[in-house]
C-alpha cells in the first residue's frame, strides 16, 4: 500500500506512524461502499499507561494533520497545538497517551483520493467514495481497536474537529470518558455549506482540475485550489480582525495603482494564503473533506432529535465557543448544550470573548486554556489519573 | 477547600444527602457545587446567569452552563436530579411560581433560601423611615435592585399551598445568620432569610 505516494505522503509517513486496516473486515461506509484494506497514518506523543486509561484522541479540523505538537515535515513549520500540547502544557505527554489521526479522506499519509484504487490499480481520484464525519470516526475507532485501547479518557477537537468528537460521543458513548468539543456544531449550516460549494466549484473550475485527474495529467488546479482557501480563509477570521490587522493599508506602494494588482494588505494577505495552501494541501481531498463536513447532520442521524444522539451518556462533556466566531456561532454550541441537557449530560460550556474569529481556537487564548485545564483536570480525578493533583 | 460556606449554603447542603444528583441555578463562583463534591460525592451541576461566574466555575473543575432559572429550566427532563437548588434567586426571576414548578418537575426535591421581605427592620424602614429597605441581605437602592420578586416568609408559605406544594422543611435565620425557632407569625418577623425543602405532593 506504500507506492505510489505523492511526496507530502512520503515525507508524512516518514515522520509518524501508520496502520493498515481492514484487510479482513473492510470499513462499511455511510454510502454503502466498503472499502479495505486502507492505510490510517497517525501520530502519538506520550506512553499509554497500565491500565490503558490514560488515551486522548485528537481530531483536527479540514485542513489539519496528524502532526499536532511537532514539526510538520511538509511544510517545516511547527504543530497546529502546540500551544496545548507538549511537555508542560495542558495535554502533556508525560500524564497522557496523546493521538492524533489524519482523517479518512486526508492527504497526508490516511487513505484518501490520492491512494491506488487496489482494483482498478489506478489513483482513486473522483472515484474514491464520498466520505462522512462518521466515516472518519469509523477509521478512527478501528485504529484504538488497533491499539488495544478500550476506552479514551478524552476526545477534543475544533472546527471539524469537534464534529469528529460530536460523532465519537453519538456513536461510541461508552469509550468516551470525557468530550471537548470546540467551536464546532452538531450540523452544517446552509451558509457554511454555501462557502464550501464555492471553494469546490473554485477547484473544478480551474481548467487544470482536468475532472480530478490532474495528477494523470501532471498538471495542478492550484489557482483554484487557492481561491478556494482564500474563502474559507475569510471565514476563519473576524471582521474586527481584519479591519484591525489590514484596515485600508497599502501593499508596498502610497498610491492606488489603478489595476488588480494586490493593491491593498488584506489581499496580498490572502494570495499569499491561497499560494502557500497549495503546497501542502491536495485539491481533491478538499473536495472530498469538505463534503463530509456539509453532510454532517447529527440530529437528522437519530430521528430529528439531537438529544436523542445523547440519551443516556455518561461522558463528561465540555463546549466552548469564542463571541466573534461568525462561521460556528455560539448558538450551534448552545444548541448542543440544550440537548445535552434534555439528556440530562454532565455538561460545561464556555463562550470565549474573543475579536479573532473562528481561528481562536488554535491560537493564544488564555480563558481556552484555563477551561480546558480545569475540566481536564476535574475529568482526571474522577477518572483516578494519578499525578494530577 | 476546607474554607467555609455561607451560612445558608452550609444549611442547603446539610439538606441534600450524599451520593445524589443535584442542579444548582445561580451558583455563582460555585462554592455549594464545589462543597457537595467534595464532601457530599454529589453529581453537582450548576447553572449560571453570568458568562464570568461559568467561565470561573468551569476553570474550577464543576459542571456549570451559561443559563437562566426563567428559560432554562425546561430543557431538562423530568426527574433528571434529586435536587434543584436556588439559592437566594428566586427574588430576581420574572416568573418565581414558573421556577418552582419546573424545578419541582426537573428535581424530585427543591431546595429555595431567599430573604424575607418582612422582617423587622424592612418593616421600620418602611414604615417610619418612608424608604425603600436597604438591609444586610437586600442591600440595593430601588432603581438598581435585581430584586423584581420580594416575597415574605408567609406569602412562600402561601405559595407553597396555592401550588399544592409541601413543605420538607423550613429553616428561618436571623439577622446573625443564627438558625430560630419560633412560631410562624414571629418567624416572619424575626427571620431575615429562609430556607425551604419542598417536593411534589
Amino acid at each position: 500500500m506504500l507506492n505510489d505516494l505523492t511526496d507530502a505522503e512520503r515525507k508524512a509517513l516518514a515522520q509518524c506512524r501508520h496502520a493498515v486496516l481492514g484487510a479482513d473486515r473492510p470499513l462499511r461506509l455511510d454510502c454503502g461502499v466498503d472499502l479495505g484494506p486502507y492505510r490510517v497514518a497517525y501520530q502519538t506523543y506520550g506512553e499509554l499507561n497500565a491500565d490503558r486509561s490514560n488515551a486522548v484522541l485528537i481530531c483536527h479540523a479540514l485542513t489539519g494533520d496528524q502532526f499536532v505538537a511537532d514539526r510538520n515535515p511538509v511544510t517545516g513549520k511547527p504543530g497546529w497545538w502546540e500551544s496545548i500540547v507538549g511537555p508542560g502544557k495542558i495535554l502533556d505527554p508525560a500524564r497522557y497517551f496523546i493521538i492524533c489521526t489524519n482523517v479518512l479522506g486526508g492527504c497526508l499519509g490516511t487513505t484518501g483520493p490520492l491512494d491506488t484504487d487496489p482494483k482498478a490499480g489506478q489513483p482513486w481520484n473522483l472515484r474514491f467514495p464520498v466520505v462522512t464525519i462518521g466515516d472518519m470516526v469509523r477509521a478512527q475507532v478501528a485504529l484504538i481497536d488497533h491499539l488495544g485501547i478500550p476506552d479514551l479518557f478524552c476526545v477534543i477537537g475544533g472546527s471539524m474537529g469537534g464534529m469528529q468528537v460530536l460523532e465519537w460521543t453519538a456513536s461510541h458513548p461508552k469509550r468516551v470518558f470525557s468530550a471537548v468539543p470546540i467551536a464546532c456544531a452538531a450540523r452544517h449550516s446552509a451558509q457554511n455549506i454555501a462557502f464550501h460549494e464555492v471553494g469546490r466549484q473554485a477547484i473544478m473550475a480551474d481548467p487544470e482540475w482536468k475532472g480530478g485527474d490532474y495528477r494523470l495529467h501532471q498538471t495542478m488546479p492550484s489557482r483554484g485550489l487557492a481561491v478556494a482557501r482564500m474563502t474559507a480563509h475569510i471565514t476563519y477570521l473576524s471582521e474586527q480582525a481584519l479591519q484591525r490587522k489590514f484596515g485600508r493599508a497599502l501593499q508596498d506602494r502610497n498610491a492606488l495603482g489603478f489595476g488588480f494588482d494586490a493593491d491593498f494588505q488584506v489581499e496580498s494577505y490572502l494570495r499569499y494564503q491561497g499560494s502557500t495552501f497549495v503546497d501542502r494541501f491536495d485539491a481533491n481531498s478538499y473536495l472530498y473533506i469538505t463534503r463530509a463536513m456539509d453532510y454532517f447532520d447529527l440530529a437528522g442521524a437519530h430521528g430529528g432529535v439531537l438529544a436523542n444522539a445523547f440519551k443516556g451518556s455518561a461522558t463528561r462533556f465540555c463546549l466552548m465557543s469564542f463571541t466573534s466566531d461568525w462561521l460556528f456561532p455560539t448558538r450551534e454550541s448552545r444548541a448542543v448544550v440544550h440537548a445535552l441537557n434534555a439528556a440530562a449530560a454532565n455538561v460545561s460550556f464556555v463562550e470565549v470573548d474573543s475579536d479573532k474569529g473562528h481561528d481562536a481556537f488554535l491560537l493564544d487564548e488564555p480563558e481556552m486554556f484555563r477551561t480546558l485545564s480545569g475540566f481536564l483536570k476535574g475529568a482526571a480525578s474522577v477518572r483516578g489519573l494519578g499525578g494530577l493533583s | 477547600m476546607s474554607t467555609p460556606i455561607r451560612v445558608d449554603l452550609q444549611l442547603i447542603a446539610d439538606m441534600v444527602e450524599p451520593g445524589t444528583r443535584a442542579l444548582d441555578v445561580g451558583c455563582g463562583d460555585g462554592s455549594l457545587l464545589a462543597y457537595l463534591m467534595n464532601f457530599k460525592r454529589v453529581d453537582a451541576r450548576g447553572m449560571e446567569l453570568s458568562q464570568a461566574g461559568v467561565n470561573a466555575c468551569v476553570a474550577n473543575g464543576l459542571s456549570v452552563i451559561q443559563g437562566d432559572a426563567d428559560t432554562d429550566l425546561r430543557d431538562y427532563p423530568d426527574d433528571a436530579f434529586d435536587y434543584v437548588i436556588l439559592s437566594q434567586t428566586l427574588q430576581a426571576t420574572r416568573e418565581p411560581r414558573q421556577v418552582l414548578e419546573q424545578m419541582l418537575r426537573v428535581g424530585k426535591h427543591a431546595i429555595v433560601s431567599f430573604p424575607n421581605f418582612a422582617h423587622w427592620q424592612v418593616r421600620l424602614r418602611l414604615v417610619f423611615g418612608g424608604r425603600m429597605p436597604e438591609t444586610t441581605s437586600l442591600p440595593y437602592k430601588w432603581y438598581d435592585t435585581p430584586n423584581i420578586h420580594l416575597c415574605s416568609i408567609d406569602d412562600f408559605r402561601a405559595l407553597c399551598r396555592t401550588m399544592g406544594v409541601r413543605i420538607e422543611r423550613a429553616i428561618v435565620l436571623n439577622n446573625k445568620s443564627r438558625r430560630i425557632t419560633l412560631p410562624p407569625l414571629l418567624a416572619n418577623l424575626i427571620g431575615e432569610q429562609a430556607v425551604f425543602m419542598l417536593r411534589r405532593d
